[in-house]
């Protein structure tokens, strides 16, 4: 092992500070989800969503209590290694890869910033395989790379993390199919409604137009909002590239007038 | 032209795929990386309540148990009120109470379990009691956007029958689908459910 010396782990400032201020409270319902946005539940062409897909309609909620709210997350529940997945599982070096930092904003759709919500990350390594026991792709697996990672937004909505760009991998749904190089993110917001799971592509991979899990989606504006652009301002010279990926979640109304049973 | 409204849109689910552990749950995916990790287990030894445990599976439509799959369950405390801003009824918060956790299936049976508290029965916002329940979240392999249902109690006949949100579930026989069964077991609470994705039973899933 060469003698270099440790490079010191990605700082993060929110660590020392108080808890940011919170914004005055929206609790109203969340607007209604436009699902012709979404992937249907049952979508053919990814084979594995025919036998997992409700047949039966979804029956709609008027947002109750039990929706308008959802776990409460602080930096109590991270350690301060969560947004950096070059060093949080580092063991005798940096992993393989393109170093590459991860930033934008959790949105409403209002535009408004996400303060303080749980965002996390999960990827495959540079070569395409993920560190988990059921992945038995032949790339190998990256001794100093574990593959997830956490942050949570800043009182703008703001997030980043930095990693190793993930490879894309061969899956079984035709005989010939690969992933295009993803990070899968999840996040809460504020309410259990606006829960999300996504996956964040990366600008020019030529697998994105075929690929069965990304095409899912019907509407090809959402589609692209998967695909984040390389944000030179943002790279850190002769260190990382950036990319940025900003997610929205839904909106939300106000209660303007509290003595109305049927809110707003 | 009038002026334009300029929301923007939300952006589009994606399956959380077959290692949604590596990052929701890395113990399961076979490392250990997080100092601090979220888990099925919602009560400290201070927590108030009824102890329960809720165990079920989720089925396919070939009724085979998914060993892929990730639950979270989001719920009141004892007494009734939910961990949040938002919720300003009267109920007690429980410091030692978050009301949220997540659990992945066991990768052979298929088997999902959380260990918490039995909720109180929440008042909605025109004032109405509704029954205890827990808020059901769903996302595996081949699930496009995560699945919202619910978990009553069995033994909570009276106040199932009023719930408002139960009493909208039709054909009425499909409300079973939404009920956990009580029983015993080494002297513990568990209540059981089954999540049908499909079939003649197939679960009352929420459009929330």
């Amino acid at each position: 092992m060469n003698a270099q010396a440790p490079i010191p782990a990605l700082q993060d400032p929110r660590f020392n500070r108080p808890e940011p201020f919170t914004p005055p409270l929206r609790d109203g319902g969340f607007f209604q989800r436009d699902r012709s946005i979404h992937p249907p539940a049952h979508a053919p062409g990814y084979k594995s969503s025919v036998l997992r897909s409700p047949r039966q309609a979804l029956l709609s909620l008027e947002n109750s209590i039990s929706e308008i709210t959802g776990p409460v997350f602080g930096h109590n529940d991270l350690g301060p290694l969560d947004n950096d997945l070059i060093r949080n599982y580092a063991k005798d070096g940096d992993p393989v890869g393109e170093r590459i930092i991860v930033h934008g904003r959790v949105l409403d759709e209002t535009g408004r910033g996400v303060p303080n919500t749980l965002v996390e990350f999960w990827q495959a390594n540079a070569g395409g395989r993920y560190r988990h026991k059921k992945d038995t792709y032949l790339a190998p697996i990256d001794p100093n790379f574990g593959g997830c990672g956490r942050a949570l937004s800043d009182d703008t909505g703001y997030y980043y993390f930095r990693t190793v760009k993930p490879g894309p991998y061969p899956w079984r749904n035709y005989v010939n199919s690969w992933r295009p190089a993803h990070i899968h993110f999840s996040v809460f917001g504020s309410g259990l409604a606006q829960r999300l799971i996504t996956q964040m592509y990366f600008e020019g991979d030529p697998l994105i137009p075929v690929c069965p899990i990304l095409t899912t989606i019907p509407d090809k504006d959402a589609l692209d909002r998967l695909v984040a652009p390389l944000d030179l301002n943002a790279s850190t010279p002769f260190d990382s590239l950036a990319y940025r990926f900003d997610i929205v979640l839904r909106g939300q109304r106000s209660t303007y007038f509290e003595n109305r049973p049927e809110g707003n | 032209m009038p002026q334009p409204l300029n929301y923007l849109k939300e952006t589009a689910s994606q399956t959380a795929g077959p290692y949604v552990h590596i990052g929701l749950i890395p113990a399961m995916a076979g490392f250990d990386i997080f100092e601090k990790n979220f888990s099925n287990v919602l009560v400290t030894p201070n927590t108030q309540g009824e102890r329960i445990t809720l165990e079920g599976r989720v089925l396919d439509g070939s009724g085979s148990p998914l060993r892929d799959v990730l639950l979270e369950i989001w719920q009141a405390n004892a007494a009734g009120r939910y961990n949040h801003p938002a919720d300003r009824s009267v109920g007690a918060l429980d410091e030692e109470f978050r009301g949220w956790g997540r659990a992945g299936s066991d990768f052979d049976s298929g088997l999902v379990t959380f260990e918490t508290v039995k909720p109180g029965a929440i008042t909605d916002k025109a004032g109405r009691k509704c029954a205890p329940h827990v808020n059901v979240w769903i996302v595996a392999r081949g699930i496009n956007i995560g699945l919202n249902t619910r978990l009553y109690f069995s033994d909570e006949e009276a106040a199932n029958a009023a719930d408002p949100v139960l009493n909208l579930v039709e054909p009425p026989v499909r409300r079973s689908t939404l009920i956990a069964k009580r029983g015993e077991r080494a002297g513990k609470v568990v209540y059981t459910f089954t999540i049908n994705l499909q079939g003649p039973e197939e679960t009352v899933f929420f459009d929330v």
